[in-house]
């Protein structure tokens, strides 16, 4: 490495380093609370699943003594029945303003209808507009709908008919995802924090390089050096770098570490994240860190003042989604063209080492290769940015 | 020694510089006059080449500055207009890292940077980072910065801008310990006193043209003016008269 290079790279490193605030965002704030917000979020979506399976519906029957055999056979169903007495007025003043969810209105004539075989009417209350009410509503209607099949077809067998032949399709749920496979479509979304972390890594070191230097006054005199000046913008890229493998590296212990909070098991699902896994997630972002290191460079060089930086380098924060969204719409299995695509061969990898079933080891190389032919590329051309006179801003 | 012959040098339409040539020899100091917008920024970034003149020609100790820039950079210390230094570095770091861009490192280094330190007066800060220094203190440690490598010629854009009158005295001080020394000092200003004051040798520019030069006492009896203000009106007036 040429010793330009070297210099500058240390100089940014350890000016990077000193800088609080930089160092918070770009080393604290990315790696280590993206990750723990993200799975926050996630445990907190669990729980919510699993208090909904076990929360028990409540509804509330007006004039129950008509129906003693339905009343017993909603408790069956796990629903909380109680029994109020009340107008069709008194029902609506329960909904609004009581809080109660669903309440189900027995007419005094269903008793008569139901022993003559006619249909029965029961009237079911609900607030529609009310995610909860709309809910527990539907749960009541599938045990009235489950008395009512089981009732039809205790008819039809005294009338010596099969109740077979009132079910010409019947529908069996299979679910055959496998625990870890379930896992991963929960935890999919964690590629994107790791390559938003390692980005962010990068973010400040690559503006203050670029346009902090000039907004400063410090770039004029940096370009009257004797030293071939893509060098300058070689060791800024390459500090840069350093800063998004530091990123990379802290965010993929902290997921491994905040996945120890969350008892998947208990949902049926295994997260592959130990610390091999860790290590080769690392070797799979890393070549995407010198290309990104390159992207963030490229933009910024353009910028005239910090400011005008941020504000581009945070949509180039979103541009590694793109691959990501379109492949996740159109559900891409992974192939080995794929592997080309920076990012989304980052995604793939790590979708593929989550899930325990890792890709190919070459293509994990094609991947590599693609990020750092890019990544080469684009700081070549960061180089010939420096060379114009426009530079100077 | 600097030379400048017939430099050109347009922005879109604008012509900042049109045909300025002139001299500047070793131990003098060699002021570039003239107002804002007058052409002496952009004579300069040609001179410490981020700047490609469009015609005529330039060299410094018989280098050109098309031909050779990193043999020119080499021999030319600057202090560009409005020079920053790194914040969180201190002055110390500050020079040092010119330096090994430069390509001096290790007990030389050291050396050069201590003696800067001792020579510009920055011992009391040498330490400290940059975040917090004056305008003075700043523009010092930004010519230590330009000094570093020991350079034959200085180019200096309006130095003293910003500057106190404590500050700008010691850094006069200091430009004619320079000279004394045997270096070749081209700088540009607006400000009359301050040539007045420096200077050896005046080149009035305006509007990318030199319209006089010479030493003072050649300027101001030229323009039959007892002081170098009125010579410096008559000479941008003379041009203004000619349109």
């Amino acid at each position: 490495m040429s010793p330009t290079i070297l210099t500058v790279l240390t100089k940014e490193l350890r000016e990077s380093l000193r800088e609080r605030r930089t160092l918070v965002n770009s080393l604290l704030i990315g790696p280590i609370l993206a990750p723990l917000f993200f799975i926050l979020i996630l445990k907190l979506a669990l729980s919510r699943s699993v208090a909904a399976q076990d929360e028990l519906t409540p509804v509330t029957v007006v004039n129950a003594d008509a129906a003693p055999n339905l009343v017993q056979q909603l408790r069956e169903h796990s629903l909380d029945v109680r029994l109020r007495m009340g107008t069709e007025a008194d029902i609506r003043r329960w909904i609004a303003e009581e809080n109660e969810l669903v309440v189900l209105n027995v007419p005094v004539s269903f008793g008569s209808r139901f022993a003559e075989g006619k249909p029965a009417a029961v009237q079911l209350y609900a607030d529609g507009s009310d995610s909860q009410g709309g809910k527990h509503a539907m749960r009541v209607r599938e045990a009235l709908a489950a008395y009512s099949s089981l009732v039809g077809a205790l008819r039809l067998q005294a009338r010596g008919v099969s109740p077979t032949v009132v079910q010409p399709v019947v529908v069996d749920d299979v679910d055959v995802s496998t625990p870890s496979a379930r896992a991963t479509l929960i935890l999919g979304m964690l590629s994107y924090v790791i390559l938003l972390a390692t980005l962010m890594g990068g973010l400040y070191l690559a503006i203050d390089a670029t346009a902090g230097e000039r907004e400063r006054g410090s770039l004029e005199s940096l370009l009257t050096v004797p030293v071939t000046r893509e060098h300058l913008i070689y060791g800024k890229i390459a500090a840069t770098t350093v800063m998004m493998l530091a990123a990379l590296a802290i965010v993929s212990s902290s997921i491994a570490f905040s996945l120890e909070a969350i008892p998947l098991e208990t949902f049926g699902m295994t997260a592959n994240f130990g610390p091999s896994v860790v290590w080769r997630v690392f070797a799979t972002v890393a070549p995407f860190s010198l290309l990104a290191a390159a992207i963030l460079t490229v933009v910024a060089s353009f910028t005239r003042t910090y400011k005008e930086a941020q504000s581009w380098l945070g949509i180039v924060l979103l541009v590694p989604t793109v691959p990501i969204a379109i492949a996740g719409v159109l559900a891409v299995q992974p192939q080995a063209v794929l592997m080309l695509v920076p990012s989304l061969s980052q995604h793939l990898l790590i979708q593929g080492l989550l899930r325990g079933e890792p890709l190919p080891a070459a293509w994990a190389l094609l991947a590599a290769a693609s990020c750092l032919v890019l990544g080469v590329a684009l700081a070549w051309l960061a180089g010939r940015l420096y060379r114009r006179e426009a530079i100077l801003g | 020694m600097i030379r400048v012959e017939g430099l050109t040098r347009s922005f879109g339409a604008v012509r900042a510089v049109d045909g300025v040539g002139f001299e500047a020899n070793d131990g003098r100091i060699t002021g570039l006059l003239g107002p804002n917008g007058a052409g002496k920024s952009t004579t300069l970034r040609i001179l410490y080449t981020v700047l490609r003149p469009q015609g005529g020609g330039a060299s410094i100790d018989g280098v050109d500055v098309v031909a050779d820039p990193l043999a020119i950079r080499r021999r030319i210390g600057v202090l560009p207009h409005g020079a920053g230094i790194y914040p969180h570095l201190s002055a110390r770091e500050n020079i040092a890292y010119f330096g090994r861009l430069h390509g001096i490192g290790g007990a030389d280094l050291a050396r050069r940077v201590e003696e800067l330190i001792a020579e510009l007066e920055i011992g009391d800060y040498a330490d400290r980072r940059a975040k917090g220094f004056s305008q003075g203190e700043r523009i010092k440690v930004a010519l230590a910065r330009a000094l570093v490598h020991a350079p034959k010629n200085l180019l200096l854009d309006e130095p003293t801008n910003g500057l106190d009158v404590m500050a700008t005295r010691a850094l006069r001080a200091l430009i004619l310990r320079l000279k004394a020394a045997g270096h070749c000092i081209l700088f540009s200003s607006h400000v009359m006193q301050e040539v007045a004051a420096l200077c050896d040798d005046i080149v009035i520019i305006h509007k990318g043209r030199v319209v006089a030069a010479g030493t003072p006492d050649a300027i101001r009896g030229r323009f039959g003016s007892q002081n170098l203000e009125d010579a410096f009106v008559a000479a941008i007036g003379d041009v203004r008269g000619l349109e």
